[in-house]
């Protein structure tokens, strides 16, 4: 598999895959997919991060042209595609469920894309043996899907994938069907197979951890929105929702009251505290936001004086993370306050019941705007 | 222990209905084919005397006066009539012979007269007992067991000398109507193969609402009464019928050139065609129900058109139900009878009809069971056939 050539039609700037307001709906009614823009730069591998039924599929099947949009406009290397048929798109396209031909071998599964584009025998052959070379398959082209591990069938549904080399591969919860360890290994293997042949790539999954791992920009879904777009340390680290905060690694939310705003930070209270916090959400005084912070940028027992935002709290719970303990607090009107801090000799002194000192920075700590509760 | 009887007493019913209405009549049907008492039960001491009779020449004396006994007690049991027509299938001559001569010794109370023999009051009764094909006819006839049946149901005969030869061209009966059953029951298994495929993947892969409705318009037709069904064909197919009347009102067939689709072959492909497919359209359907509309897609993401498409993916995996459709298919026609009785006119008659002819008509149920049993060893053939073929696979999930 070859280095893809430049598209120099299309120039080095314009974005490889481009979502102009696409909207589409089923049923004529609600809208599964609201008014979608999104660009995907040649070379890169976007995730679309997501909890069931957020529309990731649809999003994938619209690309691949199985569904047509219902408003708006998809574009890949600038052109339009409404009216491209799916088999003339040349895009590399791996199922939810791999949907590999079951009497077919996988030598037979490999070559299919290939006979369909007429690529000589001879050439064929190559291909072939490369695209096994390149998920390490070589060895099984006889064997029948049925006949291969979970594992295999996966790797066999990423050649056939590649195999007829495409610029553009979209790939639907790939791994959801594998084991934890084998999951993992896989994570590591598509994101150096994609960037070693430098296909863009769309991925779908609804595993935070696997966006995480593989992505160099993480969409995140909700009931059809973008709720978000960011690199995997920004969304980490500057969450600007609510949901995006909870989804992506372990969060901690109060509900707080704006009592004053300044440029970019605000001061709010909550359960009879004032917090300084990052003004993320557009507030006022008087509204309602909710404050977000990463359990292990609190500080429990801190040097006095390092940090502006300091309360009293009551520990729950302390749990063994190995590395780290997970503390369980009573703070701020809330039971759910978590900290977690490295694991010092003796669990660093905690006992469930005692009272602590906690603290965290003005800047680890982020005012979002107020969400419902169950969301 | 009492577990196991019980369940087994669960099945009882079932087994006992089977026996009673499968297993019985069947081998009863079987052992008929090569197993006819009758004669030899009417005519015992005839039989016994001609044991030792090599065919040529007369008989043995004690024949004679045997011959004359066992008629005579056959005309007063009233058992004679059975044995000239057992025995008249070999040899036609004695259907006459053989209830005249006893009735003639009944009657007569006919005895042989000083310095006669029996040997000689039976050829004044009728002179065909000077004969001795007469006598061949019985002792041939009275076989307990015989592959006459078998014989005649595929147009071989015996000659006196006991030599099999196959009946002359224009006398052959039953392998024309076996060659023309196979081509009729190939024919409508293709015609349904043909018709059935697009319907049964229309419906498997309809959204739910429209595949509920798909498959009543599909099932209503299997619900109602075959009859009922044969019969609407005759009124849509006759000469002055709805496709004739149509054909004519379009122009496309002058009226005094109205086809004949009904009471020939044609009527009998149209209609076993019509009553058939929805066989085909349920063996069909649910395979490919379980063909997943993801490999489609697939293929088509992989740049394939859709014919190309469909030859290489959807085929192959929907070929069980191709193999399990035509079966049962072809199995079902190569048996039909009442849609051939009814529309099939005499060019469109089948083996089944003939068997029905010789359970009903003529009484030959000896033949009839031969015919039968031919017909089942040959679906059974089949069968192991496609079997082996398919690895065990058959489509019927
Ligand atoms: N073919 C379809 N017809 C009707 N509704 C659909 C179809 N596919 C998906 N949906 C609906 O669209 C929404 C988004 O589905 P999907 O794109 O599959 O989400 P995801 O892949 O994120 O789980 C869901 O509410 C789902 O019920
Ligand atoms: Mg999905």
């Amino acid at each position: 598999m070859t280095a893809l050539k430049p598209d120099l039609k299309s120039g080095p700037t314009t974005p490889h895959v481009c979502f102009e307001a696409v909207s589409k709906s089923y049923d004529g009614k609600t809208l599964v997919v609201h008014s979608l823009d999104l660009e995907v730069a040649r070379g890169e591998f976007l995730t679309l991060l997501g909890p069931s039924g957020s529309g990731k599929t649809t999003i994938l099947m619209l690309l691949a042209g199985f569904e047509v949009p219902s408003a708006g406009v998809i574009r890949v290397a600038g052109k339009p595609v409404q009216d491209l048929p799916p088999r003339k798109r040349g895009i590399g396209m791996v199922f939810q469920n791999y949907a590999l031909f079951p009497h077919m071998t996988v030598r037979e599964n490999l070559e299919f894309p290939l006979e369909a584009r007429s690529v000589a025998a001879q050439a064929r052959e190559e291909r072939v043996a490369r695209a096994m070379d390149l998920v390490r398959l070589s060895g099984l082209a006889g064997r029948r899907p049925a006949q291969l591990s979970g594992g295999q069938q996966q790797r066999v549904a990423i050649a056939r994938a590649l195999v007829f080399e495409p610029e553009l591969v979209l790939m639907d919860e790939p791994l959801g069907a594998l084991d934890r360890s084998l999951r993992e290994e896989m994570q590591y293997e598509i994101r150096s197979i994609q960037r070693r042949l430098g296909v863009t790539m769309v991925y779908v999954t609804h595993d935070q951890r696997e966006a995480m791992v593989m992505s160099d920009r993480i969409a995140v879904l909700r009931g059809g929105r973008i709720e978000q777009i960011a690199g995997p340390e920004g969304l980490y680290e500057e969450p600007e929702r609510v949901f995006v905060a909870n989804f992506i690694g372990e969060n901690n939310r109060l509900d707080a009251e704006v009592t004053s705003v300044e440029k970019h930070l605000c001061e709010v209270v909550t359960g009879g505290e004032t917090i300084r916090a990052i003004k993320v959400a557009d507030c006022e005084v008087g509204d309602t936001v909710t404050l977000s912070m990463r359990p292990e940028r609190v500080a429990v027992n801190p040097r006095d004086g390092l940090y502006s935002n300091e309360t009293d709290a009551i520990v729950e719970d302390v749990v063994f993370l190995g590395g780290q303990l997970r503390v369980r607090m009573t703070a701020c009107g809330s039971d759910q306050i978590v900290a977690k801090i490295p694991n010092m000799l003796g669990h660093g002194g905690l006992l469930v019941g005692d009272t602590v000192r906690i603290g965290w920075a003005v800047a680890d700590c982020r005012a979002l705007a107020a969400e419902p509760a169950h969301s | 222990m009492t577990a196991r009887w019980r369940a087994a007493a669960l099945v009882l019913p079932l087994l006992i209905y089977t026996v009673v209405t499968f297993l019985v009549p069947l081998t009863t049907m079987l052992v008929r084919s090569f197993y006819d008492p009758v004669v030899a039960e009417v005519l015992p001491g005839v039989l016994a005397a001609l044991d030792d009779w090599n065919g040529s020449g007369d008989p043995p004396e004690p024949a004679w006066e045997a011959a004359a006994t066992d008629l005579r007690a056959a005309a007063e049991a009233g058992t004679v009539g059975r044995v000239a027509s057992r025995v008249g299938r070999v040899d036609p001559d004695l259907r006459t012979v053989l209830p005249g001569t006893a009735f003639a010794l009944a009657e007569g109370g006919l005895r042989p007269a000083r310095g006669q023999t029996w040997h000689d009051v039976m050829v004044s009764v009728d002179s065909a007992w000077a004969s001795p094909d007469t006598w061949r006819g019985i002792k041939e006839g009275g076989r307990r067991f015989t592959s006459r049946h078998y014989l005649n149901a595929v147009d071989l005969t015996r000659g006196p000398d006991g030599s099999v030869a196959a009946r002359p061209e224009d006398r052959r009966i039953y392998l024309p109507l076996f060659w023309r059953t196979l081509q009729v029951s190939l024919a409508v298994t293709l015609l349904c193969l043909v018709l059935g495929y697009p319907v049964a993947h229309l419906i498997a892969h309809a959204s739910p609402r429209k595949r509920g409705i798909l498959l009543a318009l599909v099932l209503v037709p299997f619900w109602t009464s075959l009859l009922a069904r044969t019969t609407s064909w005759i009124v849509l197919l006759q000469n002055q019928g709805v496709i004739n009347d149509l054909l004519v009102a379009t122009g496309l067939v002058a009226d005094d050139g109205r086809l004949a689709l009904v009471y020939n072959m044609a009527g009998t492909l149209i209609a076993m065609a019509h009553v058939l497919l929805p066989f085909m359209v349920l063996s069909l359907y649910s395979v490919m129900n379980s063909i997943s509309p993801q490999y489609m897609r697939a293929a088509a993401s992989l740049g394939a058109r859709p014919w190309h498409a469909f030859r290489k993916v959807y085929w192959p995996q929907s070929l069980p139900g191709v193999g399990a459709g035509c079966l049962m298919v072809f199995i079902l026609a190569i048996g039909y009878y009442i849609t051939p009785a009814l529309v099939g006119g005499s060019s469109g008659q089948l083996i089944s009809n003939m068997v029905a002819y010789h359970m009903q008509q003529s009484l030959n149920w000896g033949l009839a069971a031969a015919l039968g049993v031919l017909m089942l060893g040959g679906v059974m053939l089949l069968y192991v056939l496609y079997d082996r073929l398919t690895g065990g696979r058959v489509g019927i999930r």
